[in-house]
């Protein structure tokens, strides 16, 4: 395990918020997450024996919670709501709009071939009012119908262009 | 009629040009006066304050705080937590999210309050996943308000202290019910607590009386506190008291967050006055009065209720006031204060489809009856919407939907059962007609909903 001094110094802050180490569990698997990328078996092993648990306690917490992963995801992470609010103003447009530019399509865990992104359709954002909504990484975007979805795209590949 | 004016009391600051939302602006703008307040007060009398102000919980069942909060068994010597539903996961609701990122040291204000009056020993904040930066927030306000003494190691002064932590969440919907969300926060799979013996203020977090409370509704407590109950009480409406804030969203020109004290506006004044009405050439079909799990009207419909001197009086939809207990005589619930709007370029089997989808999705999976029902019903829907529908899926529908609610251990069994059995009670007749509707091609620009 490579964790960052930066990730071991964070875990080590936030077990004693808790008077059980069990109750670590979320919070460690977001900074391994954020650091690795995903969450691999060698991962779950080694929360599990910082918490002072069995594999099975972390990885069926793994398993459960649709943010967690075990697998690489492309460079950036699109998700797109799907649910009502979204859908009635177009968000499956969006979505669509998104698979195109990126030839790609939202199949679970599934990269870009350009390898940039893997685009997620997900459950209600908490942005109804400003639908439809996107998040690309951490950031929300706001009343993305398929011409902001594509603006966007091109963003996103001009920085991949720019890097290579 | 027209529409009343907002009364912004949660949300007085929130977009105000120049307000951030660090502590030097907050207390610029009367912050942490309250709590000074507050810590002079005996903890008893906060608690009876919030009683008298008839307070009911804005994060979906509308359950009285101040009653909630004598529940807790103080006498078991064990520690008393309360941990804070910042999960809003609830399709169609989206205000909490305005608290937090905009103005959290009003909910942190709320949040220490709450806690001296309980004694309470530890507070959480379960936030979502999907709000990393409101995580960010926090934490950063958190630190500020600790730095000033506004929470930690003997709070202005005195000999309490408490500490507030942020906890995320992890994208699942069932962490927003509060057993679910619970065991989340002891790091484990979010499958609710059967009640009883389970009752949060009894065998709560770590087998601890706790008190779980909405983010908006913690901000209630700070602003009654300053008013005082009696004052408090007199806003709103009877039994429905203070301002609550409605999310609106779906086909209306202006959808957004609008703060009214409850039951003074209608949902016809709402939707038609202030949000602008139906979008252009359209017409309002059907609304969700409360998050998605709330029952669907229909626009058309009305309701006959009785009067407390036994005469009676009929109402539209639009008629509605948007009050925790004329929706509940009709049917529905305020819930969480997410009205969502359809007009009549809906389709509306695609629309429950769509609301199925979530369920299936959300069901944490542990009693039968929500876990193959809401699975179920998504595959009816989505197999009429998507391949062939027959005459008799409407009244199948309902047989899944009615084995469901009743039988489970948490009221998601209700929340997913409920879309389905008012979708079918009061728009069956297009999931009768749905065959023969496939059979012509959807309107020009009709958009996919599943
Ligand atoms: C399936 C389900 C999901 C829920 N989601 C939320 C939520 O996202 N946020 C919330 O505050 N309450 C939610 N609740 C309600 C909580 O269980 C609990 O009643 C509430 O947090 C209590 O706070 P209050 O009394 O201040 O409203 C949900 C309930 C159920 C059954
Ligand atoms: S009703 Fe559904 S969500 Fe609630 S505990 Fe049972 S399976 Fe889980
Ligand atoms: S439905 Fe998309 S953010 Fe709520």
């Amino acid at each position: 395990m490579n964790l960052k001094p930066a990730t071991l110094s964070k875990i080590a802050e936030v077990i004693p918020h808790y008077p059980t180490k069990r109750s670590a569990t979320l919070p460690l698997l977001h900074l391994v997450q954020e650091d690795l990328g995903f969450i691999s078996p060698e991962a779950i092993e080694w929360v599990a024996a910082k918490l002072e648990l069995q594999p099975i306690n972390v990885y069926e917490v793994v398993t459960f919670y649709p943010m967690f992963r075990q697998k690489p995801i492309g460079r950036r992470h699109i998700k797109v709501c799907r649910t009502l609010s979204c859908a009635l103003l177009g968000g499956y447009k969006t979505c669509a709009a998104f698979e195109q530019e990126f030839n790609t399509s939202t199949g679970i865990g599934e990269i870009s071939p350009d390898g940039e992104v893997t685009i997620e359709f997900v459950e209600c954002l908490a942005s109804c009012g400003t639908a439809p909504v996107v998040m690309i990484d951490d950031e929300l975007h706001e009343k993305v119908d398929g011409a902001k979805a594509k603006a966007l795209s091109a963003e996103i590949k001009r920085a991949a262009a720019q890097r290579r | 009629m027209s529409a009343p004016a907002q009364r912004r009391i949660i949300f007085q600051h929130i977009d105000e040009p120049g307000y951030s939302n660090d502590l030097a602006c907050y207390v610029k703008h009367g912050g942490y006066a309250v709590l000074k307040k507050a810590v002079t007060m005996k903890p008893e009398a906060i608690v009876d304050e919030v009683k008298q102000s008839g307070l009911r919980g804005r994060g979906g069942a509308g359950f009285p705080c101040g009653f909630k909060w004598t529940l807790l068994d103080k006498k078991s010597g064990k520690p008393i937590y309360l941990v804070v539903n910042a999960d809003e996961s609830e399709p169609g609701t989206f205000k909490d999210r305005y608290i937090l990122h905009q103005d959290p040291h009003q909910l942190i204000e709320g949040i220490m309050i709450t806690c001296f009056a309980n004694n309470v020993k530890q507070a959480y904040i379960y936030i979502r996943g999907e709000f990393p930066h409101g995580a960010r927030i926090l934490e950063q306000a958190i630190a500020e308000a600790r730095a000033a003494n506004f929470c930690g190691p003997n709070l202005l002064g005195t000999s309490y202290s408490c500490e507030i932590y942020v906890h995320r969440g992890a994208g699942a919907y069932i962490c927003g019910e509060e057993t679910g969300l619970i065991e989340s926060l002891e790091g484990k799979r979010p499958y609710p607590r059967i009640k009883p013996p389970y009752f949060p203020a009894v065998l709560g977090l770590y087998q601890c009386p706790t008190i779980v409370n909405n983010v908006e509704t913690l901000c209630h407590v700070k602003y009654i506190l300053d008013v005082g109950g009696d004052a408090y009480a007199k806003i709103g409406t009877p039994n429905n008291t203070g301002t609550r804030i409605l999310c609106v969203s779906g086909h209306v020109q202006k959808p957004g967050y609008y703060e009214y004290e409850v039951g003074q506006i209608t949902l016809g004044q709402l939707l038609n006055e202030v949000c602008g009405g139906p979008l252009p050439g359209r017409k309002f079909k059907a609304v969700i009065p409360g998050g998605s799990s709330a029952k669907v009207l229909k626009f058309g419909e009305t309701f006959t209720l009785k009067n407390k001197d036994g005469t009676s009086r009929t109402l539209t939809v639009e008629d509605l006031p948007m009050d925790f207990d004329t929706l509940a005589a009709c049917g529905t619930m305020g819930g969480s204060g997410g009205v969502i709007v359809m007009d009549d370029s809906t389709d509306m089997v695609a629309a429950l489809a769509n609301l199925n989808a979530f369920y299936a999705h959300e069901s944490c999976g542990q009693c039968t009856p929500c876990r193959e029902g809401s699975l179920w019903m998504k595959k009816i829907t989505t197999r009429m919407v998507h391949d062939h529908a027959r005459v008799e899926d409407g009244a199948l529908l309902k047989n899944v939907a009615d084995q469901i609610a009743g039988r489970t251990i948490c009221a998601f069994g209700e929340a997913c059962s409920w879309p389905t059995q008012s979708f079918i009670a009061k728009f069956g007749d297009e999931f009768k007609a749905y065959p023969e509707t496939k059979k012509t091609a959807p309107p020009a620009g009709a958009l996919e909903l599943v």
